[in-house]
């Protein structure tokens, strides 16, 4: 019989909706799977057995009732562990929210279940977001299955290794600066940032808030496109969600056609830091996108090597206004509280002891940036940077109608590798930040695997606002011309992961 | 500029977050090297310039004032680290008199 785990999220929908294999039965293969492999890659931080198999079962009974469903019902998703679901922990990989049950459902989950999907539980990720490894979980890091002793991207490194080890078909994940598109490209996944705005933070946990972005995480372009219009679409309960309709990201990626598309290769998002075998298979990749019928042209974005500078001011600064929240009052870790400690000294206490390294040093990085005397040379100058980040991309837009780049500027490094070296690790989100700066829609489609260490490399597409469409429609073209070369999806040449 | 200890542990103290003395040395240097890096925004942030706060140019997001269902008392309190009297308890608030 065919491993339901291999098949594409789109096959699994078509299976469950003409009843070839019930719901319960795809379910009950992806937590196997999970028990399989998962002590070795450590994708889950939590697990939601029974509540998922009851509604793998309820929906088959829909569908033999002969109710019409809709295009992803019963097949099975895991959600990034910031994302709040009611009966379910949401730790964002902190200590200071260890065991924390939210009390309401986040609307990406809310409309994942109204879409008859299965969530199978909570994914690993760096603490609050902050990390490109998933080293900064408090329950420990995840392992890139394509090899167990390499990160797996950050910070949602947990819904990729979940994707790429097969134990989930789709995952939610959300990009602040590269969090969807870094771990997808190093894991030879498919990761999409819509559009700021058009896809509701409610019941995300905020980490930079005019920078965090919900998206869909897949193996093919087209499962991505399907979950982007599950979980995409104006939100009253965003007051920075777009009221506008979803882009046609389905219909992009059924096109998957690119003929006469202008597509600008980013000058600046290349050269020194970028590794050479990165820049060869990303080479090759333009030569596919040109012999697919793309005019393809440079295009020059002098203020994105600015961007990474500005990135580290704006979100920390962000960070440390946003996690003042976790003050030990009202839920979260408290330690202290013995009857004669104040309340200050009490959320002193709590913040010291329930978060990690990088947060802390976020936090005091934007305290110092926020901080009177500073004000105007730090933060004040990098909000400057980032309308001219932005005025980079409304001008190169206009004579392209997407940019590309490798999306990140090595493969995936060993774990332990950078842990001790801050400037290093925040280098891997060099290539993705831009977008998060300018709120424009961005993705990492894989484009093969590196001459040198035999990993995947990722394909940056980048699009203007509420263009996302795009996105898929390079992205499927991509898919389609190399699947016969690589004899199927790339992610069937893992070797490493238990199987 | 580097930046001494003693100038990450007032940033803590503005932070509410206990640090060490090992962490605090971790810390300063850490930030020294950041800072240093960031510092380049200034290069091209010129008076002319004006800054975004967001990527989205949204002013005063308004939707109509109806009630909804919200939390019961029990539900918000329910990971409250101490209850009292359908309340959350905190520690004391004002320093001991001398």
């Amino acid at each position: 019989m065919t491993d339901l785990t291999r098949s594409s999220a789109a096959q699994l929908a078509q299976w469950i909706a003409t009843g070839q294999v019930s719901s319960v039965e795809v379910v009950q293969a992806h937590f196997d799977r999970i028990a399989q492999v998962d002590q070795a890659i450590h994708a889950f931080l939590s697990l939601d057995y029974d509540r998922a198999m009851a509604t793998a079962a309820r929906v088959d009974a829909k569908r033999a009732t002969g109710e019409v469903l809709g295009p992803l019902a019963g097949v099975p998703v895991a959600v990034k562990d910031a994302f709040t679901y009611e009966g379910l922990p949401t730790t964002c990989g902190s200590k200071m929210l260890e065991g924390w049950m939210p009390p309401y459902t986040s609307t990406v989950v809310r409309r994942l279940i109204d879409a008859d999907m299965v969530i199978l539980g909570k994914t690993n990720m760096d603490e609050f977001a902050m990390g490109s490894s998933t080293e900064n979980s408090y329950f420990g890091p995840t392992h890139n299955p394509w090899a167990l002793d390499r990160i797996p991207g950050g910070s949602g490194g947990g819904s990729s290794a979940a994707l790429a080890a097969f134990e989930a078909p789709l995952t939610i994940g959300s990009d602040t600066g590269g969090s969807i598109r870094q771990p997808a490209a190093v894991t030879g996944t498919v990761g999409v940032k819509p559009t700021y705005g058009g896809c509701s933070r409610y019941g995300l946990v905020a980490t930079a808030s005019s920078l965090d972005q919900p998206g869909p995480c897949a193996r093919t372009v087209m499962d991505a496109a399907m979950l982007h219009e599950v979980i995409c679409g104006y939100d009253p309960r965003d007051s920075t969600s777009v009221n506008a309709p979803v882009p046609p990201v389905v219909a992009g990626a059924r096109r998957a056609d690119i003929t006469g598309m202008r597509v600008g290769v980013v000058k600046e998002l290349g050269g020194p830091g970028y590794a050479p075998a990165v820049e060869r298979r990303f080479a090759q990749a333009v030569d596919v996108l040109t012999g697919l019928g793309a005019d393809v042209v440079e295009v020059s974005c002098p203020h994105f090597q600015y961007a990474l500078p500005a990135y580290y001011l704006i979100m920390p600064s962000e960070v440390s206004s946003n996690l003042a929240r976790f003050d030990a009052m009202r839920y979260g870790l408290r330690v202290g509280d013995d009857g004669k400690n104040s309340a200050e000294q009490v959320m002193r206490l709590s913040r010291g002891s329930g978060f990690g390294a990088e947060v802390k040093r976020r936090i005091i990085l934007g305290t110092y940036a926020l901080s009177s005397g500073y004000y105007d040379a730090y933060y004040g100058s990098a909000q400057k940077v980032r309308t001219l980040i932005t005025e980079d991309f409304t001008a190169g837009f206009e004579s392209v109608d997407v940019m590309i780049s490798p999306s990140t500027p090595t493969t995936a490094f060993r774990l332990g590798e950078r842990v001790d070296d801050p400037m290093a690790m925040y280098q891997a989100d060099l290539a993705t930040i831009p977008s998060n700066l300018a709120g424009n829609t961005a993705a990492s489609f894989p484009i093969g695997l590196s001459d040198e260490d035999g990993l995947p490399v990722g394909l940056q597409v980048m699009a203007p606002p509420m263009c996302d469409d795009r996105l898929y429609q390079v992205g499927a073209a991509f898919e389609a011309a190399m699947e016969g070369s690589w004899g199927g999806p790339l992610l069937n040449q893992i070797k490493e992961t238990a199987r | 500029m580097a930046l001494t200890n003693a100038d990450v542990a007032r940033l803590a103290d503005l932070a509410r977050i206990e640090v060490t003395n090992d962490e605090l040395t971790v810390l300063a240097g850490q930030l020294d090297v950041i800072l240093d890096a960031v510092a380049a925004v200034s290069q091209v942030a010129s008076a002319d310039v004006a800054p975004t706060s967001h990527a989205l140019a949204l002013t005063n997001v308004f939707r109509d004032d109806v009630v909804e269902p919200s939390l019961t008392p029990r539900e918000a309190l329910a990971m409250a680290p101490a209850v009292e009297d359908e309340r959350f308890r905190v520690p004391r608030i004002l320093e001991e008199e001398a």
